[in-house]
């Protein structure tokens, strides 16, 4: 088990490789549909995306009778609806991690290599142990877009994933898929 | 004198029984569904029923230990005793609400809809259901659940005196991998027989990988009309993990796919490994000679199915899975 921590870097994402399950500690950004077409349509993000992870969620959230935000269920969302965009964000805006699920495609994992970035994958459905890692929430933005699609600050405490995509082009989706191609050949 | 008294008695206390059947009618009656309504929905949100968890179980078991899809699973089980404990929805993506109803004759389906989108209503302020319905055209969120076609809501008319309601929460990840083949299918030599069939079977659980939080599950129909054939394949999902299927030929078919699809390496979460697929279930609908259509209905690990048979009061009377 690897560990990441707050602050983030391309140096520290660059040690990480394919199959490393690692523990994240510090900051989230989610970000899923609406906030990728946002900035792809040229629009400037609400917080500054530098160095910080982005993760595709759409969480619950319940608000307290002070006004305080929780998450109760906080699991990823399919990925690859952001592959038109992803790119870009890694690029002009220097985010240095993306958490989802199902992985992405070859523009993702070529921007992944190119400025320095890694895919991580959370387990799909694990809201609750996933929600269970999020101490606080820090900031809300895009609130407009509704609440699942709204960007969330989180701060987190060793949030499980495993590295899928890493910063030196190699895919854990690739390989499964070449191999489970090779296997459907046989069996068809 | 002591006979009118009587009367008089006899008479007070008639009306009063007729009121307070009203009261109870207008007030217990509706209130005393929704609140059965809302358990069901917080126990499908957050508990799987025993058939998947003892399939996703057995399944974790046979992975190596200290791979990356031993370690998906033990994350799944973690969740699935979490949820329970907290009550909390086990995945954020608390899906399309569809609910099933069997009912006697003489049933009020009005009332029990509009009964059914109050619970829902509830169920989402109380966060066992995210606010997940989405207006189509204007991206709107009511943050209600309610909408056009929201909840999916189907009755049927039975012939014993309760009413049963059933109710699965389909998340969207599974269902956006969720496919229908038309037969023959050139690409993958599927002509229209039951080998035909398999291969468009297997071929969807390939292309699923990765994106609906396997491992999965399979509702399938063979036949029928586009609308008709999704429709019995996703009511497939109904079934216990572990039943057979009454069709010989089927239950056959049922068991090698999840043999065979176990082979992909796929593995949970499409990590790599053994669980690819916990079960797959079969139906068959007529089709008009020129259609073959195959719809392969694909659930997440996170199987949110349950049901309930309501007494006369429609209180609770026993959970169904």
């Amino acid at each position: 088990m690897k560990k990441l921590d707050y602050p983030f870097s391309v140096e520290a994402v660059r040690k990480l490789k394919v199959g490393d399950m690692v523990l994240i500690t510090g900051k989230l950004f989610t970000g899923r549909d609406a906030v990728h077409k946002y900035l792809h349509d040229g629009n400037k993000p609400p917080v500054n995306l530098k160095n910080q992870i982005i993760y595709h969620c759409g969480p619950v959230t319940m608000k307290d009778k002070n006004g305080k935000w929780t998450v109760t269920a906080a699991g990823p969302t399919t990925s690859i609806r952001e592959e038109p965009y992803q790119w870009e964000v890694i690029r002009d805006y220097g985010i240095v991690g993306v958490i989802g699920k199902g992985g992405m495609g070859q523009k993702t994992l070529d921007a992944c290599k190119e400025y320095g970035c890694v895919y991580l994958h959370a387990v799909g459905g694990a809201a609750q142990v996933l929600a269970e890692k999020i101490k606080s929430v820090d900031g809300l933005f895009l609130e407009e877009f509704g609440l699942p699609e709204a960007i969330w600050e989180l701060s987190v405490v060793d949030f499980p994933v495993v590295v899928t995509m890493d910063a030196h082009g190699n895919s854990l989706h690739k390989e499964v898929e070449a191999h489970s191609k090779e296997m459907m050949k046989e069996i068809l | 004198m002591a006979k009118k008294a009587a009367f008089k008695k006899k008479a007070t206390k008639k009306v009063s029984i007729k009121k307070v059947v009203k009261v109870v009618k207008k007030l217990n009656g509706p209130q005393q569904t929704i609140e059965s309504l809302l358990e069901l929905i917080r126990i499908t949100s957050t508990v799987v029923p025993d058939d998947v968890f003892k399939a996703i179980e057995r399944n974790a078991k046979n992975e190596e230990k200290n791979t990356t899809a031993d370690y998906a699973m033990g994350i799944i089980k973690e969740n699935i005793d979490l949820a329970k404990y907290k009550s909390q929805p086990l995945c954020q993506d608390t899906g399309t609400v569809i609910f099933y109803i069997y009912h006697p004759a003489g049933f009020h389906q009005t009332t029990f809809k509009e009964l059914i989108k109050k619970s829902v209503t509830l169920a989402t302020k109380k966060g066992y259901l995210r606010q997940n319905s989405v207006n189509s055209l204007t991206g709107e969120n009511a943050g209600t659940n309610l909408g056009e076609g929201h909840p999916s809501i189907h009755f049927y008319e039975h012939k014993g005196s309760e009413v049963e309601v059933k109710l699965v929460l389909k998340g969207g990840g599974c269902e956006n991998v969720s496919a229908q083949y038309s037969l023959p299918n050139t690409a993958l030599s599927a002509g229209r027989d039951l080998e035909g069939v398999r291969k468009v079977i297997i071929d969807a659980v390939y292309k699923a990988q990765g994106k609906g939080c396997g491992p999965g599950a399979l509702g399938v129909c063979v036949g029928g009309d586009r609308a008709d054939s999704a429709y019995y394949a996703k009511k497939q999902l109904l079934r216990k993990l572990d039943d057979s299927n009454p069709n010989k030929d089927l239950d056959k078919l049922e068991k090698e796919i999840v043999e065979t699809c176990n082979k992909l390496g796929i593995g949970p979460m499409g990590f790599g490994g053994k669980t690819t697929l916990l079960s797959c279930k079969i139906t068959s609908a007529n089709r008009v000679p020129a259609s073959f259509f195959v719809t392969i209905s694909y659930m997440c690990w996170a199987f949110r199915r349950q049901g309930i048979v309501m007494n006369k009061n429609f209180a609770i009377k026993k959970w169904l899975y």
